[in-house]
């Protein structure tokens, strides 16, 4: 396996035009020749479904979901990043792309950064023409925020629900198409394979999750966009749905995964209340720009929140980071709220959770104010928990929230499969080691909109593409293979429920791969997911039968993928010897407990090959230089 | 806490269905309503039944998976929330709670709780879109939009398309999921040009997909996760009248256009 | 094909239909209740204005003719709202084959579940109340053209004069909900208007049944005979 990353050369400013002018074109009459499968129709898949179809291609897209609608780009609340500069704060895509890679800690391609960085403008163009109700101010023109501690405003949003404006937005497009004919949808339809002709990527096996019926479908390329695998700790802000398993089956016949173990964890959730928790909430980062984040001094300290003097209060934060004090990035926050866990200090049920007060800042601006600013927030959290937080004190913990690794891609958004494209949350590309906030939005939505439709054409264009369709070999080869899997699971007959055996393997990285990661936790953790896999294999119980809506099922060949592809995860965690960005080694700290960057031996991407079940992946680097952006190490104190 | 639930159980969209009663034994108030179905098929997986079959996904009110009639009610007695948050705290100790899926010809069973809303989505396919062809586009802030206008489209925009409205509705009436997404695009600038074809086109797709006639009960409202509300059905009408006898804003004539 | 063919196939378009019949119906019968109001100045005043109705347009229409053209738009209308109501009723019963176990409502009123077997009992009401004043044919005691005496005979009637009241009733809570839902059906309606739009109809359907009802139970109590 070889990695071209095929980044253009030439000044950066001008690469991405320069490479678009290079690209062959499709013959417009011959768009409609081509048949292009896109599975997942979150913003990434939605609006390259869209596009795709509006320059004449046939698609064929694909979800889980019983409507496109509700893919889990839905749930995004803050915001989406553009350098529009509409604050005249001095915001530029220069100053976008240098804080992406920064934030990023030095672990992403800067051409693809820079490129982002552009076309975030056109976004912004693009959803306004759609009808996407972002705020605006009362002149009439967009409203801007600045989030996650970035020094302009150029978030744009939606109150708190900019992700499901975004993807009503592209979702408005796609059944559009959809109602021309241009697409055919599949909803409820969940990919379990990925088919290849001649060492290129030509099409899909999905099982119909009404009907449990497997079926095959060819087209000139597949794309994925099927999101992120925070699922794999099982307690994550992720929809319950998401799952690796299109990524990982890729993986497996061929496709490099990149940087694994980048998952990023986020400050304020809510946390857990127990054994039957299936899922977590998330709330906005902005609440820590008037909440303070405090735990009682004293270890194991039962006492009500109220009846905790401030004395007797330790606003570590605020005490370790003076400077930056409760606004530190997430990947510090969450840091630390573990490490005064673990040491003992944590409130709430089991001692996990710190407190979120509110209790000065009403006291300074008064009710009323912090209604305005967080009032759904409150309601949100009164809604979940009971509790309001205007009297005592939030009650926060980290949680796994997004994943930075994913399939390795070229410039091109292709992978180390020809015609294998992947796009949005499911590629590695452009976040490094860390995200930044409302920068997901706009990667997703940069890859559907502008890149994959022209980049997607190069490669239809060059190939020289026989006529496939779903009755060659190689579909009932995979067809086969899948059935086999499913007949397989159902077969198992154990004592267990797939939920279980979830929760448990999600335990276990939470505990050795989560926030802070040390080579003998994750030796152990790998045996540990091998020791639960077999175990997996000989007690689950899946109930029902294959041919049938049958939701214990789906679970289960999703979790059976979370097993495989976790000890990938910490197979990569392991191999970095560094910290940097969300990657924290235990082993890799400054002397007060900093993350240590490894620029001399780590500057690189890890792109995992699988090389047979039960082998060692092999690794290979894809170099990264820093022409622009110079190296250098983060500091908040 | 205890509770004792009657949920509908139906093995397929053209089998019979009845009640089950299922008891749940010390559950946790804090638990959400989801995460008592979770518990209770958790309990049938081990006496190796079929679990209970029901929407969800994100489980923050947000995707509009879920939904099922609990007590009479479509997501639930609790205002404004989606059955994924609502927790059991709204329940007393030893309640009896009927379970149903959203009962509408246009939202056919697929097994137990989930239904097919596939309707909405044709409705949507009908007009329920602006044509902004990707890269067509002016600048964002090419055409300003007085932000009481923004505000209001945002209003209706929140619906998450989880079909309580028709469940709650005496007719299965989709008419505050149509007319929100109807109010929503045509309170924008960027909407005008679609804005009577598209009440017409989705009013049309509505009736053929079989949903009732809306009587004005507002029950939908009360109903809605995101208390979307029927003055947005007030809006749908007009323009659906506009479209057929009002003055539009194209210059073409209705009769040129060819649909009079 | 026309939109307004196009409108008279839809649902929306058919509820409007029966809003603008409604609103027909509605204005009429205002007009009706307050002519009926003459009958507290005596047999003459009626009587006068029952001869007036079937003189309006002379010269230049003949006899009753303003009074037909008045009928056919009444019975146009009639006929518009039933058949609306018709088939907007069997579309809703067909929407939802299956019914729940249990269907709590909280925002709809009496009023508005009412509606259409409240809409049956008022044209049942109708064809009752012409086959007595209009047409005699239930009335003993009628006499062709002295409208106030055959008011009298037909409310001395205890039972005639209750039935009356009844059916003024549910015209008042069809009114209620109807012109709500008539103003909403029509579009007319912003914001602002919201708050006092049901109270006006409360108000208005109060005032029709007061105004109606007040013949019937000035004839029981004896202050019209
Ligand atoms: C709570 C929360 C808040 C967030 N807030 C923000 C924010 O404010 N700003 C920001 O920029 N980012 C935010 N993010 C991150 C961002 O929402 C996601 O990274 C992004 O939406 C991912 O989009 P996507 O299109 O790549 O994938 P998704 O939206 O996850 O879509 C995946 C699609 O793939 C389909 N799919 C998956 N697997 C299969 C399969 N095997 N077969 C068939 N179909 C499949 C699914 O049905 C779905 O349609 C947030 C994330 C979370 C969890
Ligand atoms: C006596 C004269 C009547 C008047 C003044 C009247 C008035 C109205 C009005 C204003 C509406 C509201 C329309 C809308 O919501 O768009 C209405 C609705 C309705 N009417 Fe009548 N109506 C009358 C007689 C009848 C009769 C005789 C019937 C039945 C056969 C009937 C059945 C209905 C029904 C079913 C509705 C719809 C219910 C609803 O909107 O909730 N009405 N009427
Ligand atoms: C208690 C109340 C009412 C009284 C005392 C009353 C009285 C009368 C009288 C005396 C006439 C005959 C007039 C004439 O022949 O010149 C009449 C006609 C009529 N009334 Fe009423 N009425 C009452 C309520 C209603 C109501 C509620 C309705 C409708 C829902 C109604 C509908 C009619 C109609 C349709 C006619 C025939 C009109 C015509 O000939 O053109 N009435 N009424
Ligand atoms: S209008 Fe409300 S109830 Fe209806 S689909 Fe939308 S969110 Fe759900
Ligand atoms: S409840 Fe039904 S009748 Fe109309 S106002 Fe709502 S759709
Ligand atoms: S599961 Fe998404 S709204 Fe309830």
């Amino acid at each position: 396996m070889e990695l071209v990353s095929r980044v253009p050369g030439g000044p950066i400013e001008k690469s991405w035009d320069a490479h678009r002018f290079e690209m062959k074109l499709v013959n417009p009459s011959n768009k409609r020749k081509h048949h292009i499968i896109v599975v997942g129709s979150g913003l990434a898949g939605a609006s390259a479904a869209a596009s795709l179809a509006e320059l004449g291609y046939r698609v064929s897209c694909f979800c889980f979901q019983d409507s496109p609608r509700r893919a889990h780009s839905i749930a995004a609340q803050g915001g989406i990043n553009a350098a529009k500069n509409y604050q005249n704060d001095g915001d530029s895509v220069w100053r976008l792309f240098y804080d992406t890679v920064k934030g990023g800690d030095f672990r992403s391609r800067e051409s693809n950064v820079y490129r982002l960085a552009q076309i975030s403008v056109n976004i912004i163009d693009q959803c306004a023409a759609q009808g996407i109700p972002f705020a605006r101010e009362y002149g009439g023109l967009l409203a801007n925020r600045s989030f996650g501690g970035a020094q302009v405003s150029r978030t744009f949003y939606a109150r708190g629900q900019t992700g499901q404006q975004l993807l009503l937005g592209a979702y408005q497009a796609l059944e559009k198409q959809i109602g021309l004919g241009q697409v055919a949808m599949y909803p409820r339809a969940e990919m379990l394979d990925l088919v290849l002709v001649d060492g290129r990527a030509r099409g899909i096996v999905v099982r119909d999750l009404v009907t449990g019926k497997v079926s095959s479908h060819a087209g000139d390329a597949v794309v994925l966009a099927t999101g992120g695998y925070s699922n794999a700790y099982f307690l994550s802000t992720n929809a319950k749905g998401c799952n690796v398993t299109a990524t990982w089956r890729a993986h497996r016949r061929g496709a490099a995964f990149a940087n694994p173990c980048f998952t990023q964890i986020h400050p304020t959730c809510i946390p857990a209340h127990g054994e039957h928790q299936s899922k977590l909430t998330l709330m906005s980062e902005s609440l820590r720009n008037d909440g303070r984040i405090w735990v009682p001094r004293q270890k194991g300290d039962r006492r009500r929140p109220n009846e905790i003097a401030d004395a007797e209060r330790d606003y570590y934060l605020e005490r370790m980071y003076p400077s930056f004090g409760n606004l530190v990035p997430r990947d510090v926050a969450s840091r630390r709220a573990k490490d005064m866990c673990d040491d003992g200090f944590g409130v709430g049920e089991g001692g996990a959770g710190v407190y979120l007060d509110f209790r000065d800042a009403i006291g300074r601006l008064g009710r009323h104010v912090v209604e305005e600013r967080y009032g759904n927030l409150f309601e949100m959290y009164e809604r979940i928990t009971g509790e309001n937080p205007y009297q005592v004190p939030m009650r926060i913990y980290p949680a796994p929230h997004y994943t930075m690794g994913g399939l390795w891609v070229d410039y091109n958004l292709m992978s180390t499969i020809p015609g294998l494209h992947v796009i949005g949350e499911a590629n590695f590309s452009d976040h490094g080691a860390n995200r930044l906030g409302a920068s997901a939005l706009m990667q997703g939505l940069a890859d559907g909109y502008f890149i994959l439709p022209y980049t997607i054409g190069d490669y239809l264009a060059q190939a020289k593409l026989a006529a496939v369709d779903p009755g060659h070999a190689a579909f009932r080869q995979v067809e086969e293979d899948v059935a086999g899997r499913v007949k397989k699971l159902l077969a198992v007959g154990g004592s267990r429920s797939v939920d279980s055996f979830h929760r448990e393997l999600g335990r276990l990285l939470w505990d050795k791969c989560g926030m802070s990661r040390n080579a003998a936790g994750l030796k152990e953790a790998m045996e540990k997911v091998r020791a639960l896999r077999e175990r997996f294999w000989k007690d689950v119980y899946v109930a029902g039968k294959g041919e049938d809506f049958n939701q214990s099922l789906e679970k289960a060949g999703r979790v059976a993928d979370f097993f495989e592809f976790a000890e990938l995860m910490c197979h990569d965690a392991l191999h970095r010897e560094e910290s940097c960005g969300a990657h924290f080694r235990e082993e890799y700290q400054t002397p007060d407990g900093e993350a240590r960057r490894d620029d001399a031996k780590f500057s690189y991407v890890a792109a995992w090959e699988f090389t047979g079940a039960g082998n060692a992946p092999v690794l290979h680097r894809e170099p990264l230089a820093f022409e622009h952006v110079h190296l250098a190490q983060r500091s908040y104190k | 806490m205890n509770l004792v639930l009657h949920v509908w159980r139906q093995p397929g969209a053209a089998a019979e269905g009845r009640f089950v009663r299922y008891d749940a034994n010390d559950v946790s108030p804090d638990m959400s309503f989801l995460e008592l179905l979770d518990v209770v098929n958790e309990g049938l997986i081990a006496k190796k039944e079929e679990p209970i079959a029901f929407d969800h996904d994100c489980r923050e009110g947000i995707c509009g998976a879920c939904g099922m009639v609990i007590n009479g009610r479509p997501h639930g007695p609790q205002r404004a929330t989606t059955a994924c948050q609502l927790h059991l705290r709204h329940f007393q100790d030893g309640d009896e709670i009927w379970v149903e899926p959203w009962r509408a010809r246009a939202f056919p069973v697929i097994k137990d709780l989930a239904v097919d809303r596939g309707a909405f989505d044709r409705i949507i396919q009908a007009g329920g879109f602006i044509t902004a062809r990707t890269g067509s586009a002016p600048d964002a802030n090419a055409i300003p939009v007085p932000k009481r206008d923004a505000d209001l489209a945002m209003d209706a925009a929140a619906c998450i398309g989880c079909g309580a409205c028709v469940a709650a509705c005496p007719n299965a009436s989709a008419m505050l999921f149509v007319a929100a997404k109807v109010s929503h695009l045509g309170l924008l600038p960027q909407g005008q040009p679609e804005r009577y074809d598209r009440v017409v086109k989705m009013v049309d797709r509505m009736d053929q997909e079989g949903f009732g006639a809306c009587t004005n009960h507002g029950e939908c409202m009360r109903a809605c996760p995101k208390e979307i509300s029927i003055d947005f059905i007030a809006r749908l009408n007009r323009d659906y009248l506009k479209a057929a006898v009002g003055p539009q804003p194209s210059a073409v004539s209705k009769v040129e256009r060819g649909f009079g | 094909m026309p939109r307004l063919a196009g409108l008279l196939q839809s649902l929306v378009g058919k509820k409007i239909v029966m809003a603008v019949t409604g609103m027909v119906l509605f204005l009429w019968l205002l007009a009706h209740m307050i002519g009926n109001l003459h009958i507290f100045e005596g047999p003459e005043s009626i009587n006068h204005y029952a001869r007036w109705l079937r003189e309006i347009g002379a010269p230049v229409l003949s006899h009753a003719q303003a009074l037909w053209l008045v009928r056919a738009v009444l019975i146009l209308a009639v006929g518009g709202h039933i058949w609306a109501a018709w088939a907007v009723t069997r579309a809703s019963w067909a929407a939802r084959p299956v019914g729940y176990k249990l269907h709590q409502t909280a925002e709809t009123t009496y009023a508005a579940r009412t509606m259409r077997w409240g809409g049956v009992l008022l044209i049942l009401f109708v064809v009752y109340h012409l086959l007595d004043l209009t047409f005699g044919r239930l009335n003993p005691a009628y006499v062709d053209g002295d409208v106030y005496h055959n008011v009298v005979a037909s409310f001395s009637v205890p039972l005639v004069a209750g039935f009356y009241i009844l059916a003024m009733a549910a015209l008042g809570l069809h009114l209620y909900h109807g012109l709500w839902s008539g103003l909403q059906t029509l579009g007319l309606h912003r914001r602002p208007t919201d708050r006092w739009r049901r109270s006006l109809a409360a108000a208005i359907a109060v005032l029709v049944f007061l105004g109606f009802i007040s013949v019937p139970v000035a004839v029981l109590a004896g202050v019209v005979r």
